[in-house]
This record gives C-alpha cells, sequence and structure tokens, in this order.
C-alpha cells in the first residue's frame, strides 16, 4: 500500500537553519514470480517507502532517511540531519554551497503500454511453467528455471531552492536457465547472462519476445556444451556478444570512470581508478573506433531517466569519442570538487541511502561492421556470448571474464561448439586492441540489476547496450 | 521496535482465517554511517528502517509480502492487512507448492544485548584524532540493529544488537595501502587508539617501492582475512544443499567423487559465539554447531527446510539461501611469527579482492591480491607487490598444496550493508600454501 504523501507540503515542517534543505521520496514494489524444475519458488511483493531529508550547513551535507513521512516525523529527521552536517563540518572534506543541488522541474514515465495488472498472478504462472517446459528438454538438465520480476519505482524531489521532480518507473526483469550436468560436467545457459535481459517496459514484453523459442534454445544449447571441448588457450582473436559487451563495458570503462572514485571516495571498498583527473583530453583510451555514452535517453534502457537523484537533469553525453577520454562519470558534486564537466549520475539505490556518482545507461554506440564481417576477418580465434564469471582489481585493470558459450572461430566462418570461454586482459591495451564494431543489426540492449558500491553499501540498477565487437590478440582459456 | 513489532504480529496473526498461516520476519536499524576521505567527513547521515516480511500459507500455497515498517500502528496495521488479502487472492491463482514449509512452534527465544556504545554525536570526534596525519578513508556503521520472528502458531524469537565498525584503510602518497576494521559492541577509545597505531605501523612497511611479480605459482601465506575471502565463496554455489542438486556447486567432486581436502581443514557453522541471531526468517532456530567439514572430508551441506522436503534429507535449519552464517574454520600449528620463514621466497597476502569462480565445477577461484601484499625472499619481507590476478582451485590450496594452518584464529566481522547492516562474521586461521597460481 502506497501512502500519497505531498512532500512539497512537508517541506514547510523543517525548521532548521540551514542553507539548503532537500527531501526525496521513493516508494519501490518489487513483484518476482519464479518457477524451478516445474515447481512456484517465488510469488512474492515486497515494497519499500521512506524519504531522506537532506541539509546543507556550513559547507556539510547531512541526512536522515526514515519512514515516518508525517509533519512531525519530516521535522525530527532535519533536526537530525542539522546535527550530524554540523558535528561534520569542522571537519569537511569540502566545502559545498547551494550550487551543489541546482534547480530543476520536471517528470519522467517510463515507456510501456502494460502495467503489472495486465497479467494476473496465475497467467504469469502459467507462461514461466510453459518457459520451463521448453526448458527442460532432456533429463540431463537437472534443473531449469523461469523468472521474471517487476519493479514499480516512484521518485519525488523537492528542495529550498525550488527543485519540483516526479518520476514514475516501470521495470521488468526476465531469465531463463537450464543447468545441464554430466557426471562432474556441469553447464548453465540462460537468457543474455544472469538476469542481463532487464529493461524498462511493461508485461508487453511476454507480447514481443519469443519467450517459448529462446526457452528452447537455451535448454538444448545447455545440452549441447556438455559435450562440447574446452575452449582452447593462447592468444588469439575474439568476438564478443553485446551480452558480453555489456559487462566488459561496466567493469573497464564504468567503474573507472567514477568520478568519486578518482577522487578517492571509494579507496576503502571498491577501489580507486587507473584513470586519473589530467586524463581526461588526453588518454586514448581504446581504437578509434570506440565511442561511448552516458545515455539516459535511450527508450527502453534499464536505467534511463530524466533527473538524478541530486535533481540535475540528464542529458546524453560522450565519455569517450574515437577512442579519446573526454568526460567523466561525476555528478554535481563531483563536478565541483573535480573542475571537471561530468553528467548527472549523482544516484541512490533507495531513499535510505545518500545518492554518489554511479553508472546509469552506459553504451558503445554501433559502428557499420555486419556480424559477418566481424567473423570473417577472424582466422583463429573464439566467439562468445554471455557473461558467467567477472573480476576485475581495485584500479579496474586486470579484469578475467568467464562466458557460457564460445564458437570457434576458424578461417573466417564460426565452426565447433567450445565450453567454459574464458578471457583476461587490462583494460586500455584491451579496449586499443579493439578491431571491429558491429553495426546497428548486432546491437542488443542489456543491463544489471546488482551494481554494487558505496559506503553504506547500495545496489542499483544500470543499463549497457552495445553490438557486437572484435578485439584481437586477447588472451584465452577453458576450464580445469 | 520490539513492541512495534509485537504489536503488529497480533494484530495480523488475528485477522487470518482457519487454515491459513501465516510466519512474520522483521530486519530493522537505527544507524549513523560516517564516510571518510582523507582523514575528513565526506558524507554523514543517520538511518531508521525496518522491513516486516510476511510469508502465507494456505490451500497447499506460499506467497511472500513485504513493507517498510512506518511506525504508526494504524498505517503498519493497514499495509500488512492489505498484504494478506493480496496473498488470499492470489494463493488461489498460482501452482500448487509441493514443497511448501509449514510453520512449527519449537519454542521462543529473546536476547537483547545493550552495550556501552559511541554516541552519536561524539563519532567524528573520537575518531578522527587518531588518523591525524594520515590519508585516512573508510566507513563508520553504528548503532541498533534488530531481528525479529513470529508465527500465527505462537513462537517468537526477538534479536536485538548495539555495535559500530569502522572500517578503513590507511594510504601511502604512492598509493599503496594497508586495511584495519575496529569493531565491537563497547567503545573502547585507547584500544581503539592502539588498534589505530598498530595500522600506522603496518603503513610504514609500505613505503618501500612495489616490486612487480612474475606469473607462475608461488608459496603463499594468506592472512586470516583473505581466508575469510575464501570461506566467503562457499556461500555462493558452494556448500549449499540445493546448489550441489541444482548441478551448480563447486562441491560436486567433494559430494560426487569422494574427493577430499587437506586433512588440516575443518570448517564448522558455529553460532555459540552469538555473532547472529540462531533463528532464520522462518524462525526455525539451528544447532550451535554443524560441522560442515571435518578434516577436509565433506560431512553436511546447509540444508534448509524446503530443501530438506525437496530432496528428501534433513533440514538444519539453514537460511532459504543455504549461505554461512557464522562460519568457523578450525586452527592448526603454524605460528605466526615463523611465517615468512616458512614461506623462505614467495608471497605473503593480507587481503584478496573480487573473487569470483572462474570454473565452479572445478573449484577454480579467480581475484586479485590488495592491500598489504608482500614478496618475501630469504624468509625477510622485502616489498610490497604490484597488484596480481590468481586463478587457482580450492581443492588445491585447502586440499593438497594447503601446508599448514595458523594456531590462531581471528574473528573477520560481516561488514556488508547493501540494504541494510548485516550481522554474523567468520572466525579462521591464516593457511600457508605450498604453490599458489598468479596470472596476470
Amino acid at each position: 500500500m502506497k501512502l500519497n504523501i505531498e512532500i512539497k507540503d512537508l517541506l514547510s515542517a523543517i525548521d532548521v537553519p540551514a542553507q539548503w534543505v532537500g527531501i526525496r521520496e521513493v516508494y519501490e514494489a518489487h513483484t518476482p514470480r519464479m518457477i524451478r524444475d516445474g515447481v512456484p519458488v517465488a510469488n512474492a511483493r515486497s515494497s519499500t517507502h521512506g524519504l531522506m531529508v537532506e541539509i546543507l550547513v556550513d559547507g556539510q551535507f547531512g541526512y536522515y532517511g526514515t519512514p515516518d513521512m508525517t509533519p512531525e516525523g519530516v521535522s525530527l529527521a532535519a533536526k537530525h540531519a542539522f546535527q550530524q552536517a554540523k558535528i561534520a563540518s569542522k571537519n569537511s572534506l569540502y566545502k559545498f554551497d547551494e550550487s551543489a543541488r541546482p534547480s530543476f522541474q520536471g517528470e519522467y514515465k517510463s515507456p510501456y503500454s502494460k502495467d503489472r495488472g495486465a497479467l494476473s498472478a496465475g497467467n504469469l504462472n502459467k507462461i514461466l511453467l510453459e518457459a520451463y517446459e521448453n526448458l527442460k528438454i532432456s533429463d540431463k538438465i537437472v534443473s531449469a528455471s523461469s523468472l521474471c520480476q517487476l519493479i514499480e519505482t516512484s521518485f519525488k524531489y523537492v528542495s529550498s531552492n525550488g527543485s519540483d521532480i516526479n518520476q514514475e518507473f516501470l521495470m521488468l526483469e526476465f531469465d531463463l536457465s537450464a543447468t545441464a550436468v554430466d557426471g562432474s560436467n556441469q553447464q548453465t545457459r540462460t537468457f543474455g547472462g544472469m538476469r542481463g535481459t532487464c529493461r524498462q517496459m511493461g508485461l508487453e514484453y511476454f507480447d514481443k519476445y519469443e519467450i517459448m523459442a529462446n526457452a528452447n534454445r537455451i535448454g538444448e544449447q545447455a545440452i549441447e556444451l556438455l559435450d562440447a571441448e574446452d575452449c582452447p588457450t593462447g592468444e588469439m582473436d575474439v568476438v564478443i556478444a553485446p551480452d558480453q559487451m555489456m559487462l566488459q563495458i561496466h567493469e573497464s570503462i564504468g567503474h573507472a570512470l567514477e568520478v568519486d572514485r578518482i577522487l578517492g571516495d571509494e579507496r576503502n571498498y571498491a577501489g580507486w581508478s587507473f584513470v586519473k583527473l589530467e586524463d581526461f583530453g588526453t588518454l586514448q583510451y581504446g581504437s578509434k573506433l570506440m565511442n561511448i555514452t552516458f545515455d539516459p535517453t535511450l527508450e527502453s534502457e534499464f536505467a534511463s531517466y530524466a533527473f538524478d537523484d541530486g535533481g540535475l537533469k540528464a542529458t546524453k553525453e560522450y565519455l569517450i569519442k574515437e577512442g579519446l577520454l573526454v568526460r567523466g562519470l561525476g555528478g554535481k558534486e563531483s563536478q565541483i570538487r573535480s573542475g571537471l564537466d561530468g553528467v548527472a549520475n549523482f544516484r541512490s539505490s533507495g531513499w535510505n541511502r545518500a545518492p554518489i556518482d554511479r553508472m546509469a545507461n552506459i553504451n558503445l554506440e554501433p559502428g557499420d561492421s555486419s556480424f559477418d564481417d566481424l567473423i570473417g576477418q577472424v582466422e583463429n580465434g573464439v566467439y562468445m556470448e554471455s557473461n558467467k564469471s567477472w573480476s576485475i582489481d581495485d584500479y579496474r585493470n586486470k579484469f578475467q571474464f568467464g562466458c557460457e558459450y564460445g564458437k570457434l572461430i576458424e578461417n573466417g566462418k564460426l565452426t565447433k561448439t567450445v565450453k567454459n570461454p574464458n578471457y583476461r586482459g587490462i583494460s586500455t591495451p584491451f579496449w586499443n586492441s579493439l578491431k571491429g564494431v558491429g553495426d546497428l543489426n548486432t546491437f542488443g540492449i542489456y543491463g544489471t540489476p546488482n551494481c554494487g558500491k558505496g559506503e553504506p553499501n547500495q545496489v542499483i540498477r544500470v543499463g549497457h547496450a552495445s553490438p557486437a565487437c572484435l578485439f584481437s590478440n586477447i588472451q584465452v582459456f577453458g576450464g580445469v | 521496535m520490539e513492541k512495534t513489532f509485537n504489536n503488529l504480529c497480533e494484530s495480523l496473526f488475528s485477522q487470518l482465517m482457519p487454515g491459513e498461516n501465516l510466519v512474520l520476519s522483521l530486519n530493522g536499524e537505527n544507524s549513523q554511517f560516517v564516510r571518510f576521505n582523507n582523514a575528513s567527513v565526506r558524507q554523514t547521515g543517520m538511518v531508521d528502517d525496518a522491513d516486516l516480511g510476511l510469508k502465507f500459507i494456505f490451500n497447499g500455497r506460499t506467497c511472500n509480502g513485504g513493507f517498510t515498517i512506518s511506525g504508526d500502528h494504524d498505517i503498519d496495521q493497514k499495509r500488512g492487512l492489505n498484504e494478506i488479502e493480496r496473498m488470499r487472492t492470489e494463493s488461489k491463482e498460482i501452482p500448487e507448492d509441493p514443497f511448501l514449509v509449514m510453520p512449527v512452534d519449537t519454542g521462543s527465544s529473546h536476547e537483547i544485548k545493550n552495550a556501552n556504545g559511541l554516541a552519536f554525536e561524539d563519532a567524528v570526534d573520537a575518531i578522527l584524532p587518531a588518523m591525524k596525519g594520515t590519508d585516512f578513508v573508510g566507513i563508520l556503521a553504528n548503532g541498533k540493529m534488530y531481528r525479529g520472528s513470529a508465527n500465527n502458531l505462537g513462537q517468537r524469537h526477538w534479536f536485538e544488537t548495539e555495535s559500530f565498525c569502522l572500517d578503513y584503510s590507511l594510504v601511502t602518497p604512492e598509493h599503496q595501502m594497508v586495511k584495519g576494521c575496529y569493531a565491537g559492541s563497547d567503545w573502547n577509545q585507547s584500544e581503539y587508539e592502539d588498534y589505530v597505531s598498530q595500522s600506522r605501523t603496518k603503513l610504514s612497511l609500505m613505503e618501500k617501492k612495489p616490486m612487480k611479480v612474475d606469473t607462475g605459482e608461488y608459496r603463499t601465506w594468506f592472512e586470516a582475512a583473505a581466508v575469510a575471502d575464501f570461506l566467503g565463496m562457499f556461500s555462493w554455489n558452494g556448500i549449499s544443499e540445493a546448489s550441489l542438486r541444482q548441478g551448480c556447486s563447486g562441491f560436486g567432486r567433494m559430494r560426487n567423487e569422494d574427493v577430499r581436502l587437506s586433512n588440516k581443514f575443518s570448517i564448522i557453522e558455529d553460532f555459540s559465539p552469538g555473532f547472529c541471531p540462531k533463528f532464520n526468517s522462518n524462525g526455525e532456530v539451528s544447532p550451535n554447531s554443524i560441522p560442515l567439514i571435518q578434516n577436509g572430508t565433506l560431512k553436511n551441506t546447509l540444508v534448509s527446510s524446503r530443501s530438506a522436503k525437496e530432496y528428501g534429507v534433513e533440514s538444519n535449519f539453514a537460511e532459504s539461501g543455504e549461505y554461512l552464517r557464522s562460519p568457523r574454520m578450525e586452527p592448526g600449528k603454524l605460528n605466526q611469527e615463523n611465517v615468512t620463514k616458512e614461506i623462505d621466497r614467495g608471497l605473503y597476502l593480507s587481503n584478496i579482492h573480487y573473487l569470483n569462480w572462474s570454473d565452479n565445477a572445478g573449484g577454480r577461484i579467480t581475484g586479485l591480491t590488495r592491500y598489504a601484499c608482500f614478496w618475501v625472499e630469504n624468509g625477510e619481507i622485502v616489498a610490497p607487490i604490484e597488484t596480481m590476478r590468481f586463478d587457482d582451485s580450492f581443492y588445491r590450496f585447502f586440499g593438497e598444496k594447503l601446508l599448514d594452518v595458523e594456531d590462531k584464529v581471528t574473528v573477520v566481522p560481516e561488514v556488508s550493508t547493501y540494504g541494510q547492516r548485516s550481522l554474523g562474521a567468520t572466525t579462521c586461521p591464516g593457511i600457508l600454501v605450498d604453490s599458489f597460481a598468479l596470472t596476470l
């Protein structure tokens, strides 16, 4: 049950001598449904609803997150936030002023045509059960599951300097998974990597995509992997599908360009960055084929929005243009601290966490090679799909990724299926080895609901869209 | 908070109809978070938050719900009744669940741990002076945490604790770092200052220029914090019965092929220190101690009541996710003072970072060195090392390559604050491994 709160009226309940005051109200409901091995394992709906009062005093922000949205509750929250800020202001890292919270007004609504009520719990379970049956094509599939989660978010933001923002989001996560086992050989195939299929859209998703055909393909590929050879080891070319490119972009570009990391805020947790403030405008991050954008405007991508959680209007910006690093992922606070241009990426995981620099939609713009052109350029290499393992160092340099499904590329043709395809590298040499970028026909829109960062920790949704890409001379290897 | 929970329980249980069952769980906190960078305050604030989870069972079906507790009984009661009504309707539409877990009443519990903690208004002034002159970065999480469980059969559990955790790094001008975590219930200023002083001493070891190590296999010492990270992987596609049955566990070779780890390796789930409640979100109480791996042999997996029904085995009342809540690895015989001599030539790793399964079935884990990690030559620490990637199997480093285990254990607290502050800790010793694979 969502309470209807007029948060503009609540501003007047705040009585502390602050430079600036803001209130951010967030309501979010998750409705997951899941069938595993033919039986329902999740039919749930949970919601969270509260607000964060933010106070600026003596150049220091303080906050208080509370589920008590009465005028009395907000007044008390403001007093606590004021006290926290006042005490800390003697030791502030940076003295901010009101310009850190620019004034904007506006609205945003996710694009969708069918909301949660369009499919009953019973009907959605039937679809998921049918998908499970299409996944379970053999007794060798020891476990299979189909999952759908709908997320409804309502965001309101007002401030003493006139911000008034209202954003409504509807998001859908969908996954299919089949695990085939033969002795100690176990292979899992999913629908775009672990929950990689996530978009801002409604239940029209089930009309648009061929769920059952994909379930059948995933089941067949899980079985196919059981009998496949292990991925070869050596230095060779790789063609990477969009559902793995998304994590390559996420880990080796997105996190590295977060300006709060570069400024050292994250050194105790997620880490630092090999990128330095002086690298913007000078560092050749990748080959000339590489164009990376922060794009909160791409319709249906998971992290599209009109304003960030500090109220800044969001626009599409190039982060890397023709391989040259031009702009960082820094919200207004980071822009002020660093003196760099940034983007509207000051985001929080909810009403109980303060915003920090996050990714939103970070995309690799399409090039002009067809998929066949990319494969045709490779004499000896591997094509890889769907992430299953990821790891990168605290400076965002040395990465290693594992994928679910691979195909050998021999003399410009896709040939045998290989299991356990992995590759590793170092961020800028890797991106400078980018040799081919696929066209719009190879372009895929993915994302992840589970990007972790920040202290206190915050998990946030991000979107990544990319074409298939060809990289040359990469360290490739298989399983044990 | 306890009164709020109990009042809600009474209101909601009284609305159940014949044949309906309801299990309620509460997770709450009243926390202060102060974030530091460059020995100054980056962000500061407080959070009041409590969520009520509802598990509704009727007609052979299970539905779940949840909402934020506002603190206003009328609002919260209305939210709860709306949830029950929604689940009542859904339970007539969704498929039957053949493995549903019914509530039972096996007795109630009540545990409140009060403390002389760090007052919110004193926190910054208590912490910063000891850090003067250092590049100190990290987070203070401080305050009360609550866990509750109740069902309509009358079972009630309540767990309430007050604690602080200052999780931090000190950084040299050349960007070398050491990690510290000062955590507890009663704040002791002089003990805190001593702890920071030890971190400063360790930091001085990081002043030498870091050296590059070639890829290859090395004799390696892992401090307890690094071992705790490896053990953390057992909670993810690891020692869960469901993971094993569903073909996504690294322990398949131990279960199906009788592969054993080193007889020096033993691990139990140990609730006796009271780091977290013994009851799970379903209200079930675990045994005080569950042996998992004993002298290298897999004795038990973590089994939730749902897995028990689904796979016909006995439950040990693990959480539904079948993850470790309070693991303890048994100590061995190696004295920490002898570690560098025993390494002779190799690696001394205090912390590791960003672990993931690189080949789950083979038990292979990849990750990176981080913080105070050193090259050792002729039994002496030579210099810190540049960050290296490793990729090796726990069947090797907890198995045939495990040379020795430290003779004392360290409590490594759970510091995660995703969604809310976590409870629990890993208790473990350091380990010495004969050859460990660096790959990049």
